[in-house]
């Protein structure tokens, strides 16, 4: 091994690339100038782009994450760069996604002293990260960056943030490269015993369901869904995350379950006697009330992280490891099910509650747009979403066909995510059409990384359904607060997003009835640029199916109550 | 239901901060912790007392074991472990109560290790049943101060935590 002298900035770029990684979002500051420094001197090497704000490197390094499946990596200066980076961290947390945020901090001797721009950083992110480091010796410098990136990528993957004072950048040591760890999937505890277990109680099943999230797109285990799926007949409702997991347009497939799942799913839930989940968490948005969700059911819980069996719903049998690994060695002791009354079933509740198709003419609807959307361009893009009515309407009307084609922020719920993930899904998508469907009130939040897509010239098209409110805490105001809109009218913000996002540099277009929306999708889809499409929409569209706080998931509404 | 959690930990600095954080962000009550070098110095041992049924332990437990610089963690059962605390107690002692006092804590097997004109301070090496009682009988005479070492646990036999 060739042992070279370098400085820890150098220590660092060389891990990183020892790692895979030729691409990371920052920003820069007092605390980073030798990373900065460093990063210059590879530049051939390491992409750096530069966000309009350090939340949006965060959210970035997330997209880059999700539709690639690599650790996605940001850098901030201490201090409130660091901070900056809290709520993107948070979210890849809450959604599993595998990332590494580097921050300065003050140099060893200053810490603990409320120097300028000192923060506790791995203090503030222990409770949202796998594990966190503060490197105070130059010598630990490289193994805690291999370790970081193992923890992120491997079991159930996270972020780690690695926090590094400005005198370690500096100081400098030997260094030999590595080649990196092979991120490990907890597998030791799937035995034949609980595979053959698991494999009687699907033969006996009558009425089974599979429900799947998150784990299944971390684990690849798409195709193995699929063949599980089809040898046992049954049908397969997502969670928020799971979109993309399974074909939306194969058969079986009955959309998202939960407080907006579809009908289908939800009544599917009340009535299976099995409900297999896999690579899923039964999160209060998918089960709303434990003691009204499939209670006629046994559940068996095949999922990597063992801390989520038994967690937030009792199941009587589980196994605990990698999904993949789980479906591929369970799928050839399966014998092929015969369920005509279950899939009967399905086919009788697909009729009754149909996904409807919205009108192509009259005023603009939300999901109108979001509708045109998936039949334009659902073959060729990544789509991404912001929080609120528009993400449910994407959740369930977009046709999404594969993993890591559909990213949302679904367990911290975060507004203004869609954007700064857009940018990291583009620049690690080159030449693929990336669409965020944003509400106006998550475009005004974190519409600066506008500048960021048009400065690299991304083809993002942020399509913003524009109610004018909050809609989703409306919504909430209108069906349980007697209708007291308190602080969700944006009517007073009179931001022109147009001009706006001109401004900015980006094109951008007004579009205000149905007739126009075709156009402007395929004339943003040929531009291939950063592209605004602002969708004038009414204030008052709900979002349906609505499960009520702290009801059953069978006792959904479809419309309001005159 | 009381439960005695043994976690065995990576020596690295904060590692305390990360067990006890992930106890309170969950909503676990502690009811006392020791922390100490185990026989490998690389290693501490961190005896927990928690309150919670089966299921809480057993998420706790799993919770636990997710942390990185976890090594391992089990829970000791009483009927196959041995625990003790150190209680430290200071009572109010007047001339005509030591002879008492001095009962008492013989009885208890409790060192006697300040005596001052007005008060008399004592050590106790028990489990907490042992540590509960000699606290009531102190009460009387009026306790001005006590200090507990917080359980430690250890199994019995040729039973031996992982490290
Ligand atoms: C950072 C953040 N702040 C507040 C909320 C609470 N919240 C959830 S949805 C929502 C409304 C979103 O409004 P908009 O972007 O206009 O979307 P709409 O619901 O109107 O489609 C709010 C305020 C949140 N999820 N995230
Ligand atoms: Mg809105």
């Amino acid at each position: 091994m060739n042992k070279l002298q370098l400085n820890g900035a150098e220590i660092l770029i060389e891990c990183l690339l020892e790692q895979g990684v030729d691409t990371i979002f920052g920003f820069p500051g007092g605390r980073v100038i030798p990373i900065y420094d460093a990063l210059y001197k590879y530049k051939d090497k390491i992409n750096h782009y530069l966000t309009s704000h350090e939340q949006g490197a965060s959210h970035a390094a997330d997209g880059y994450a999700r539709s690639t499946g690599k650790v996605g990596v940001c850098l901030a200066t201490s201090g409130p760069g660091a901070t900056n980076l809290v709520t993107g961290i948070a979210t890849a947390y809450m959604d599993s996604s595998p990332m590494v945020a580097i921050t300065g901090n003050v140099p060893v001797p200053m810490l603990g002293k409320d120097s300028f721009q000192e923060v506790d950083i791995t203090g503030i992110t222990m409770p949202i990260t796998k594990h966190n480091f503060i490197v105070k010796d130059v010598n630990e410098l490289a193994e805690t960056v291999r370790q970081a990136f193992h923890i992120a990528r491997s079991d159930r993957p996270g972020p780690v943030l690695i926090d590094i004072p400005s005198d370690i950048q500096t100081a400098s040591c030997n260094f030999s490269a590595k080649t990196p760890l092979a991120a490990v999937r907890e597998s030791t505890r799937i035995t034949p015993q609980k595979l053959n277990e698991a494999a009687e109680l699907i033969h006996a099943a009558k009425r089974p369901l599979i429900y799947t999230g998150g784990g299944v797109i971390a684990s690849e285990a798409s195709a193995e869904l699929c063949e599980f799926a089809a040898i046992l007949g049954a049908p397969v409702c997502v969670s928020a995350m799971g979109i993309g997991g399974f074909p939306s347009s194969n058969e079986m497939h009955v959309g998202m379950i939960g407080m907006h799942g579809t009908a289908v799913a939800n009544t599917l839930a009340t009535e299976c006697d099995f409900l297999i989940a896999i690579g899923a968490r039964f999160s209060d948005r998918v089960v709303n009330n434990a003691n009204g969700f499939a209670s006629g059911a046994k559940v068996l819980h095949i999922d990597i992280d063992a801390a989520e069996i038994d967690k937030n719903i009792c199941t009587a049998y589980s196994i605990v490891g990698d999904v993949k690994k789980v479906l591929s060695l369970l799928n050839p002791l399966l014998k092929k099910q015969d369920c005509t009354e279950w899939k009967n079933r399905v086919s009788e509740l697909k009729a009754k509650y149909p996904n409807v198709q919205r009108e192509a003419s009259g005023a603009l609807e939300g999901q109108y747009v979001i509708q045109r959307l998936s039949a334009l361009a659902a073959d060729k893009a990544i789509f991404v979403t912001d929080v609120g009515q528009h993400q449910m309407w994407a959740c369930l009307n977009l046709q999404i066909e594969e993993p890591r084609k559909f990213i949302t922020s679904g367990g911290l719920g975060t507004m203004g995510f869609g954007l700064g993930a857009a940018v990291g899904a583009a620049v690690a998508n080159p030449g693929v059409p990336v669409i965020n469907i944003a509400g106006d009130g998550c475009f005004r939040m974190n519409s600066i990384e506008l500048a960021t897509a048009v400065e690299y010239d991304l083809p993002v098209i942020e399509v913003v359904i524009n109610n004018h409110v909050l809609g989703m805490v409306r919504q909430w105001q209108k069906l349980f607060f007697g209708k007291r809109y308190s602080a969700t009218s944006l009517h007073g913000k009179v931001t022109d997003f147009v001009k706006l996002s001109e401004a900015y540099g980006a094109v951008a277009f007004n579009v205000t009835t149905p007739e126009e929306v075709d156009d402007a999708i395929l004339k943003a889809l040929a531009l291939k640029k950063p592209c605004v499409i602002n969708c004038e929409i009414g204030q008052d569209e709900s979002v349906f199916p609505m499960v009520p706080l702290g009801k059953g998931v069978g006792q959904f509404i479809l419309k309001e109550a005159e | 239901m009381r439960h005695i959690l043994s976690i065995v930990v990576i020596n690295n600095a904060g590692v305390l901060g990360r067990v006890v954080g992930l106890f309170s962000r969950r909503g676990y009550n502690i009811d006392s912790l020791s922390v100490g070098t185990s026989e490998d110095q690389r290693y501490a041992r961190i005896t927990v007392s928690v309150q919670g049924d089966d299921q809480v332990v057993a998420q706790i437990q799993k919770q636990v074991a997710k942390l990185v610089d976890v090594q391992d963690v089990f829970e000791l059962k009483p009927e196959c472990a041995i625990f003790r605390e150190l209680c430290l107690v200071k009572v109010e002692a007047t001339a005509a109560a030591r002879p008492d006092i001095f009962n008492v804590a013989s009885v208890f097997r409790a060192n006697i290790i300040d005596v001052s004109t007005k008060t008399i301070t004592m050590e106790l090496n028990g489990d907490l049943d042992k540590t509960n009682a000699f606290i009531e009988l102190m009460k009387p005479y009026g306790i001005l101060e006590i200090v507990r070492t917080g359980l430690a646990a250890i199994a019995r036999g040729a039973e031996k935590a992982k490290i």
